[in-house]
């Protein structure tokens, strides 16, 4: 059975939802009344889902994350933005598909769009190669922001990313310089900056398109500088402690939020962002419009001063 | 067999045990046997083969500042464990052992000092410490010591030794990437000039943010340096991974840094580098970058040594 692909916190409520799905069924194929069971079986469905999502640990925070029906950047470009056009290329060696962007419209105002892409089915993930960028992709992002900044239009950025990708090629190509480079421009660019987390906010792969006015997150996506699978083996010796390691960590939405790094955390519907791509694009549609216009009502030096002291406050320290 | 017949074996690693170590070390480079002392005057440059021995912070002070002409700052730094983070261990535990092993608050010292009588800011990492690893306090010195080179308009010049970000910070370690990257963004534009020197080895999230980021980026021979260690590579690409890859000559080959410098000249490389940027020395063109008016250029017929600073 079970066709949907789901978590392992989520069995129950596939269950019920594959019970009302066969009573439909039942209902259309022999003609009968079902409707007192469905209301009964539809609330059962959503108190389950309350629940659930109101007590997510770390580490089930960082499936939902994952989830593979999470809606990607593509996804959020059909449903958030209008007239998005894709351009392509880093001009040096190749277009690195893990990276998407081009011109898109919020509200019918342009801005570049700029933000990592997984791929839906094995096909799709090699091609995308998981979401996981080479250098390259890092490059064609500072290009398209560079774009942006000559035509004066904001940037936007979706950060949905395991990783840099970890192989020969990638540090040939210096990973660490077109990283370490878009760090820096970023932190210069003369135009409004914001990046929202969707799904995984992966360490320096994601950084590199983080470096922002503003930093929002959605409320079931994480952030942290390492996974917590590569924590639990480096500091518990063993990749079964993720769990623990995900609690250390403070990866979520909240704690972003708590600790003052993200700005403010978009709700998701309950039952996660993939039981509702449409309302989820909507929350996401109306806060991002409304930080773009206090951004772009302040002139670029005000913007990029308070860009600088806040990445500049960042950390926490004791001066004895 | 008389005793002096004996043929000569090479020394194999079981019988350093007849050496004293706190005389004679073997190099690991060549296998070569070299005095301590000896060793210490060639800037730990092993003498036989040029392998670069790994140094401490006291000794890179020594390398590359005029004598005695290193003055401190920023010393009561010390991590506020903003996460509680408690692993096997306590990181709190892990900071007072590491403090009490090097004597240091955390992975990097910064200063002002003379090099070639020229003014500069330098900041050398501490790889003993937690791997070199950047926390809040790495991020914090060197962004201060970034805003200390700007107000005084002294080069930076920061010898990096690190394993990456600290990640018993958290999201705070990352983000300490991006902190130092903006005040080097700030830096760019008044025209300051920073120079990265690049040991043994530096990888992850130190190399990914300032350690690229030189006007110069100079490294020493044999380094390693990447951004994803080794070891997830292989584990990644399921296989062995090319002779040389990662080390500093690698890194020249594919463009990543300008030179490969052996740790003995590496002053004079620097103090070379600096004056081509900044200091004005010579009769010419006039100095000073378009985007900076604070930099006086100098008056016409100037000439002999800049005394900025
Ligand atoms: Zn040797």
């Amino acid at each position: 059975m079970a066709a949907t692909p789901h978590l392992e916190f989520e069995r129950d409520m596939v269950e019920v939802q594959e019970q009302i799905d066969q009573l439909l069924e039942l209902a259309e194929k022999k003609g009968i009344d079902v409707s007192r069971e469905l209301t009964e079986m539809r609330e059962k469905l959503q108190t389950l889902r309350d629940e659930t999502y109101r007590n997510l640990s770390p580490i089930d925070q960082v499936q939902v994350a994952r989830h593979p029906r999470r809606p990607y950047t593509k996804d959020y470009i059909e449903r958030v933005f209008t007239d998005f056009i894709e351009l392509h290329g880093d001009r040096s060696y190749r277009d690195d598909a893990a990276i998407v962007g081009g011109w898109a419209r919020l509200d019918g105002e342009p801005l570049m769009l700029i933000g990592h892409q997984k791929g839906r089915d094995m096909k799709a993930n090699l091609h995308r190669n998981f979401g996981m960028p080479h250098p390259e992709g890092y490059r064609k992002a500072l290009r398209l922001m560079r774009l942006a900044e000559k035509f004066r239009r904001p940037v936007v950025t979706f950060i949905d990313t395991p990783g840099a990708y970890p192989g020969i090629g990638a540090e040939k190509r210096g990973q660490a310089e077109a990283i370490a480079m878009n760090l820096r421009e970023m932190a210069r660019l003369r135009t409004p900056l914001v990046s929202v987390v969707i799904g995984e906010g992966g360490s320096g792969g994601a950084l590199a398109l983080g470096v922002t006015d503003r930093i929002l997150m959605l409320e079931h996506s994480i952030y942290s500088v390492i996974s917590p699978e590569g924590c639990a083996a480096i500091l518990w010796r063993s990749a079964d402690h993720r769990d623990k390691a995900a609690e250390a960590l403070k990866l979520t939405s909240s704690d972003l939020h708590r600790l003052g790094i993200c700005d403010e955390v978009i709700d998701e519907p309950v039952g996660g962002a993939h039981t509702d791509w449409d309302g989820t694009s909507a929350r996401l549609r109306t806060t991002l419009g409304r930080h773009l216009q206090e951004l772009v009502a302040m002139s670029d030096d005000e913007r990029r001063k308070l860009r600088w002291a806040k990445y500049e406050a960042m950390g926490a320290w004791r001066d004895r | 067999m008389a005793w002096f017949r004996k043929p000569k074996k090479p020394l194999k690693s079981g019988d350093r045990r007849d050496l004293p170590s706190d005389v004679f070390v073997k190099c690991e480079g060549c296998g070569e046997i070299l005095y301590r002392e000896k060793l210490a005057q060639n800037l730990h440059v092993c003498p036989a083969c040029g392998h670069h021995f790994r140094v401490g912070v006291a000794d890179y002070l020594r390398i590359l500042s005029d004598e005695g002409s290193f003055v401190e700052t920023e010393t009561a730094l010390r991590s506020a464990d903003p996460l509680e983070f408690t692993d096997l261990k306590g990181y709190a535990q892990r900071l007072e052992a590491a403090e009490k092993k090097t004597g240091r608050g955390d992975a990097v010292v910064t200063g002002r000092a003379l090099l070639e009588e020229q003014p500069i800011a330098l900041a050398i990492m501490d790889f003993s410490f937690i791997g070199g690893s950047m926390g809040s306090v790495v991020g914090e010195k060197i962004a201060r010591v970034g805003r200390l080179a700007l107000e005084e308009e002294r080069p930076l010049v920061l010898v990096s030794a690190s394993g990456g970000a600290r990640m018993m910070e958290g999201i705070y370690s990352l983000m300490q990437m991006a902190k130092t990257s903006a005040v080097l963004a700030r830096m760019h534009e008044a025209g300051i000039p920073f120079i990265s020197i690049l040991t043994h080895p530096t990888t992850g999230g130190v190399t990914a943010s300032f350690a690229m980021l030189g006007d110069a980026n100079l490294a020493e021979p044999g380094a390693l340096i990447g951004f994803a260690g080794p070891r997830v590579i292989e584990e990644t690409i399921k296989q062995e991974l090319p002779e040389g890859f990662q080390r500093a000559e690698f890194l020249l080959t594919h463009g990543m840094v300008d030179r490969v410098v052996d740790r003995r000249e590496m002053k004079e490389t620097v103090a070379r580098l600096i004056r081509h940027m900044f200091v004005h020395d010579g009769p010419g063109f006039a100095r000073g970058s378009p985007e900076s008016s604070a930099l006086p250029a100098a008056a016409p017929g100037e000439s002999g040594k800049d005394v900025r600073g």
